[in-house]
């Protein structure tokens, strides 16, 4: 029994023990250390603020379709964040950038794989695929043990609040301008269909957005529609044929 | 009559009008919601948080009309911990219940019954982890440490009414919570999924938590503070602090239910894993951990091993912890500075954990005959063993290279059970064990053979469960990344999809187990409580607190 150790178990009786603000505010300062210290860092660091080329915001059918992946859960059993492994990118494709997930609110990397990864799913399978695989997926991959979701292609689409989806959105740092909130109901519309009246206007807004009927029945806007497109398009934002990550700028 | 010294009726203070006014604002903003609001999750779901706070209204108000809530200064709030017991054995039950389901889901997808999504995996699973870690944890955390922060400081627990509201309002929270996650109501944050409202409404409950906390941690009879209070406390505020930052969110409309989160991306990420991290942390481990310092020394009747090594576990665990958020990120686009730093303080934490687990196991010192004679004394040991088991598995997966194999298999969900069956649950139930009998005025519970039964049921349950994870998890691991003698990968994904099926089938069976102990618990309670042999009385404020040994 040193005489250092009893002077700090002293110290600590007639602080702490004595007074639980003392006890309440020391508590605080101990657990905020390491939070500031790892967090902060990150709203300002090139590497986890930089933009990359092609990284634009999701159009209002992409996102209301994110709104029915978040619903349903689909997080509980598929990641998108593919690690840059050997055997990830072989399987997956290009492993995942930080900018890639910028309007990703809330972000969807997941945590358990009992499912594959779906950050590089876009353009892998056919709508027609994804319609039968949303109604039975073992109709398409017999060892499945995914659930089905065969009332998403007979629901019909809320879409009517978009408007004020988007501007929450643009609340917490998603770059809608005026016009995209101006024509983002319209928006849902003509993304679904190829020969839009305003198929120019849409693709200056979104530029490189996918536009056909996803769900395969021109005659609703049904929660498929909304949600293949927005598996159509995971992953596809930046050409990784001329994406360089030795560059300078994305040197991290 | 009210005339006699200390007894109080609190039928027309302030805070009675106070909790009125808040179910009325309430009761309130929910018919607007159920008129207005525009999306049909929400028009739904109103109507359930309208008639939580009409109830709420109602109880209110036959209270006053009979006179007020009844403070008598002289006894400890037993009603108050007997409510948190039930609540506690009620929503573990259920919580177990839902797992069972879930975990026979992914063996036999067949039972996600199509015809409403309310039942699949995805919905479920929330249910399931909000249910057992908040629902019955919460209640257990919330019960214990109103319990022992009465006995520790002598005093009866402070606040009138707002205990009471603190109990009843976190059961509407769950309520809310759970039923919006089957209606499709999520925020899609892990362990965070309540929506804004939701979590509003937590975020009160929670401050008036602390306050009836530090309130009668104020008008305490002892000189100091025990080690059991000081992690209560650092959970309570931990936890608030947590909850408010990962839960800030801009709701579409201030009368639906969807929100989307202030942060995005990669800082959403280490913000909802510092948040995960830190719930394990601060509500899995801390809080528990003041049970551990309360009832084994109480049940053993044996001082807690070392003082010095208490308050070195306290700030060492608390301190550390909240760095080890990362290690959730390994290999990801989180910069890998932060990911070296979450390994770092991840493997410094198995130094406090295994200090706590040593610190709880000594406790024992000269009453190790208890282990064979006792069981419930069985079970709070091997809820400490488990936490010792699982805070050295965490360090070992939290290795970036070891990570890189276990992480998104489940390995993870193994290494989750161990800590939650083994280490939360069995020191709950322990807890509870020893509460009843006490609460109640018991000899003791109705059957010792029973509670035996429950451990040896439940241990062989979480046996079956961890191994067949262990075994699923380094599978898939070792599976995904396997090439052949071309170097093409050797297995489709869902080649270890199909892998999975018998230790999922082993997995569900281990859960049916540890849900059988739960059931077999719940029976003995109800016969403990319906039985009449009745001790004496000893609620009245008078027996010492612990002092810890010095």
């Amino acid at each position: 029994m040193s005489g250092k150790k009893s002077l700090w178990s002293d110290l600590h009786k007639s602080l702490f023990e004595k007074n639980s603000l003392i006890l309440t505010v020391g508590v605080l300062v101990t657990v905020s250390i390491g939070g500031v210290v790892e967090i902060a860092p990150l709203f300002y660091l090139d590497s986890t603020i930089e933009e990359v080329e092609g990284v634009r915001p999701y159009t209002p059918l992409e996102q209301l379709g994110r709104d029915i992946y978040i619903r349903e859960g689909c997080y509980n059993c598929h990641s998108q964040m593919v690690r840059p492994l050997r055997d990830e990118v072989e399987r997956y494709g290009h492993y995942s950038l930080a900018a890639e997930s910028m309007y990703d609110h809330p972000f969807q990397w997941g945590s358990k794989r009992t499912g594959p990864d779906l950050a590089r799913l876009g353009g892998r399978y056919s709508d027609e695929w994804h319609r039968d695989h949303m109604r039975r997926p073992q109709s398409v991959v017999p060892e499945s043990v995914m659930p089905a979701y065969p009332f998403l292609e007979t629901s019909e689409l809320d879409f009517g609040n978009v408007t004020a989806h988007l501007r929450a959105l643009r609340t917490v740092g998603v770059p809608y301008d005026d016009g995209m909130l101006e024509a983002a109901v319209s928006d849902v519309e003509t993304q679904l269909d190829p020969y839009a009246e305003d198929y120019d206007g849409f693709q200056e807004r979104y530029p490189g957005a996918v536009m056909r009927d996803f769900d395969g029945n021109p005659d609703q806007v049904t929660e498929l529609d909304a949600l293949i497109a927005y598996l159509q398009v995971l992953g596809t934002m930046v050409d990784f044929s001329t994406y360089e990550a030795e560059a300078d700028e994305n040197l991290r | 009559m009210i005339s006699a010294q200390g007894l109080k009726r609190a039928g027309s203070d302030p805070s009675t009008a106070i909790v009125l006014l808040i179910t009325v604002l309430g009761a309130m903003w929910s018919l607007f919601a159920a008129a207005y609001a525009p999306d049909a999750a929400m028009r739904g779901q109103s109507w359930l948080i309208l008639g939580g706070f009409l109830t709420g209204i109602f109880l209110l108000v036959g209270s006053i009309a009979g006179g007020g809530v009844v403070t008598d200064e002289r006894e400890y709030n037993e009603n108050l911990i007997k409510a948190g017991v039930i609540a506690s054995l009620f929503w573990g039950v259920a919580g177990l219940l839902v797992g069972v389901v879930i975990a026979f889901q992914l063996a036999f997808p067949v039972l996600n019954i199509e015809a409403f999504g309310f039942t699949n995996f995805g919905r479920l699973r929330p249910l399931h982890t909000s249910a057992v870690i908040f629902a019955f944890g919460g209640n257990v955390l919330i019960a214990t440490s109103f319990y022992v922060v009465q006995r520790t400081c002598r005093t009866r627990i402070a606040g009138g009414i707002w205990p009471w509201f603190v109990f009843w309002g976190y059961q509407f929270f769950i309520l809310v919570a759970a039923s919006g996650y089957l209606i499709g109501i999520t925020q899609g944050k892990e362990y965070a999924e309540p929506e804004w409202y939701a979590d509003i409404w937590l975020t009160l409950v929670w401050v008036v938590y602390l306050l009836v906390f530090l309130a009668t941690l104020w008008k305490r009879k002892e000189p100091h503070i025990y080690v059991a209070n000081w992690f209560y406390l650092a959970f309570i505020v931990t936890i608030a602090l947590l909850h408010v930052i990962n839960n800030l969110a801009m709701p579409v409309s201030w009368l639906g239910s969807q929100s989307y989160s202030l942060f995005a991306g990669v800082q959403d990420a280490l913000t909802q894993w510092w948040y995960g991290h830190n719930a394990v942390g601060f509500f899995l481990t801390a809080g528990f951990l003041g049970i551990m310092y309360y009832f084994i020394p109480k049940r053993v009747n044996r001082p807690v091993y070392s003082y010095r090594l208490s308050i070195i576990h306290f700030w060492s665990l608390i301190f550390i912890y909240i760095w080890a958020g990362p290690h959730h990120l390994h290999y990801t686009a989180l910069p890998e500075w932060a990911q070296t730093l979450g390994m770092t303080f991840s493997i410094m934490l198995w130094m406090p954990s295994w200090g706590g687990m040593i610190n709880g196991l000594m406790t024992l010192s000269g009453a190790w005959d208890k282990l064979r004679t006792d069981p419930v004394v069985r079970m709070l040991v091997m809820s400490v063993a488990f936490y010792g088991m699982s805070t050295f598995e965490g360090p070992v997966m939290s290795i970036r290279a070891v990570n890189a194999l276990s992480h998104y298999t489940d390995w993870t969900i193994g290494h989750v059970h161990s800590g939650a069956l083994g280490w939360v649950g069995f020191v709950s139930f322990g807890a509870l064990y020893c509460l009843v009998p006490w609460l109640w005025k018991r000899k003791g519970m109705y059957s010792k053979a029973l509670v035996d039964w429950h451990f040896w049921i439940a241990t062989i349950g979480i046996l079956l469960y961890i191994t067949s994870m262990w075994t699923a998890g380094i599978l898939q691991g070792l599976w995904w990344r396997t090439y052949d003698a071309l170097g093409f990968l050797e297995y489709s994904f869902v080649e270890t999809v199909e892998a999975m099926f018998i230790p999922y089938v082993i997995r569900a069976v281990g859960g049916v187990l540890y849900l059988a102990g739960a059931l077999i618990m719940v029976y003995n309670v109800y016969r403990t409580i319906r039985s009449d042999e009745v001790e004496e009385d000893e609620n009245v404020i008078a027996q010492p607190a612990l002092e810890p040994a010095q």
